[in-house]
């Protein structure tokens, strides 16, 4: 049983009254791989973590990590950090205290590493957490989350509110933090495109089931754009599955799903990637 | 180096071409480092995988080779591999490519002959 590691989620269901939150899942997160864990709002990615980090019950099925239940056990779950969307501190409490009190739960805490990446957010520590701004109170649970050193992170929605400048600043950290302590990242987020190239596997949910988990690229190759004159690109896409559409004057560029047979293209189509977004509004459309 | 994010090339291929590109214009001479995994996630915020990916084709390639716990190092003879192979690409990538564009615009073989002398001379001037 020990040689099992990394996350398991068996026949998960979480049922609130007749709503199934999350519906017969099964995932397995492997160590030290990063994960982009996407879906739209309400798709279930929140409970999925609170089943996991055992903050919820699920109503069947179970978790294990590194093969042991994760329900009501410490020794499972001190290897799991979840950084929520919530905040779970005092209203009192400064960034320094948030930094304190985890370091006595995660005792390998990294306050240097903390302290430095303040610094580079441009972040007072002293601050009290409920004075920040909606993405400094991002920032400091995501600072504290890069620098805890268990096996599992759990990051909700982890860039709600940074600037495009933060967001970039946060992915590099995430990657260095990684290089420096290779382990489990779990991100949850609805923003495909920014997370496509940083992660290993992409785990859409929708409606609390699992319909896509594969790599990106295996992602990217399950379709592709063709564009060209109107009237020569609707009579390609004929018969083909067809999941968007724009028309710019004469010209016209439509997102296919399928193979793309690149001996069969017709002169005058041009086929270039296919859009993650478009596909990811596609596969999660009701 | 630079990557196409928007390219419907796959990025560890566009990984490995960078690189092989960067040792071909003496950018990373033969046995010397070439930047690690971790200096070119971070940069371009990619999946470290990824850039091994790339990095795993070279080796595949014997253009680049790995010192257990150093890095990636350039191969002796990378120069000529790489000048070797992209001989024998310059045909599908460049001419194929060429005469499908010179029969499109009705080119004739003379046409497109005098193209290239013209093209050949203003190298030589500059």
């Amino acid at each position: 049983m020990s040689d099992r590691i990394g996350i398991e989620v068996k026949h998960v269901t979480k049922t609130y009254g007749a709503n199934k939150a999350l519906d017969d899942i099964s995932i397995n997160f492997q160590k030290e791989t990063i994960y982009g864990l996407l879906g739209r709002n309400g798709a279930g990615k929140t409970t999925l973590f609170n089943v996991i980090t055992n903050r919820i019950f699920p109503t069947s099925g179970e978790v294990l990590i590194d093969g042991q239940p994760a329900t009501e056990n410490d020794y499972a779950q001190e290897k799991i950090y979840m950084m929520s969307e919530q905040n779970c501190y005092p209203e009192t409490y400064s960034v320094n205290d948030v930094f304190k009190c985890t370091k006595a739960f995660y005792p390998d805490f990294d306050q240097e590493m903390a302290k430095d990446l303040c610094k580079k957010f441009n972040l007072n520590p002293k601050k009290g957490i409920s004075q920040l701004s909606t993405g400094y109170g991002s920032i400091y649970k995501l600072i504290t989350a890069l620098c805890v050193k268990a096996d599992y992170i759990l990051l909700d929605e982890p860039v709600l509110g940074l600037d495009a400048n933060h967001r970039d600043l946060f992915y590099q950290c995430l990657l260095e933090s990684y290089a420096k302590n290779p382990r489990t990242f779990i991100l949850s987020t609805h923003l495909i495109e920014e997370v496509a190239n940083l992660v290993e596997q992409v785990i859409i949910i929708k409606d609390g089931r699992v319909i896509r988990n594969e790599s990106c690229e295996e992602l990217l190759s399950s379709g592709y754009s063709v564009s060209g004159t109107i009237a020569v690109v609707d009579e390609f896409i004929r018969g083909k599955k067809v999941i968007g559409e724009t028309v710019l004057g004469g010209l016209k560029t439509v997102s296919i799903l399928g193979r793309c047979e690149k001996a069969n293209i017709p002169a005058g189509i041009e086929i270039t990637k296919l859009d993650l977004q478009k596909l990811f509004i596609d596969l999660t459309n009701c | 180096m630079k990557l196409d994010f928007e390219s419907d090339k796959p990025i560890f291929l566009q990984i490995a071409e960078e690189i092989e590109e960067a040792i071909f214009v003496g950018a990373f001479p033969e046995e010397t480092q070439i930047p690690s995994t971790t200096e070119i996630s971070t940069t371009f915020k990619i999946n470290p995988a990824t850039v091994l990916k790339g990095m795993n084709r070279l080796i595949d390639a014997e253009i680049i080779y790995k010192r257990r716990g150093v890095g990636m190092f350039v191969c002796s003879g990378a120069v000529a591999k790489i000048t070797e192979k992209r001989k024998s690409d310059f045909y599908t990538k460049y001419i194929e490519s060429m005469i499908v564009e010179a029969n499109k615009l009705g080119l004739s073989k003379n046409e497109l002959f005098k193209f290239i002398e013209k093209g050949m001379e203003e190298a030589c001037h500059e």
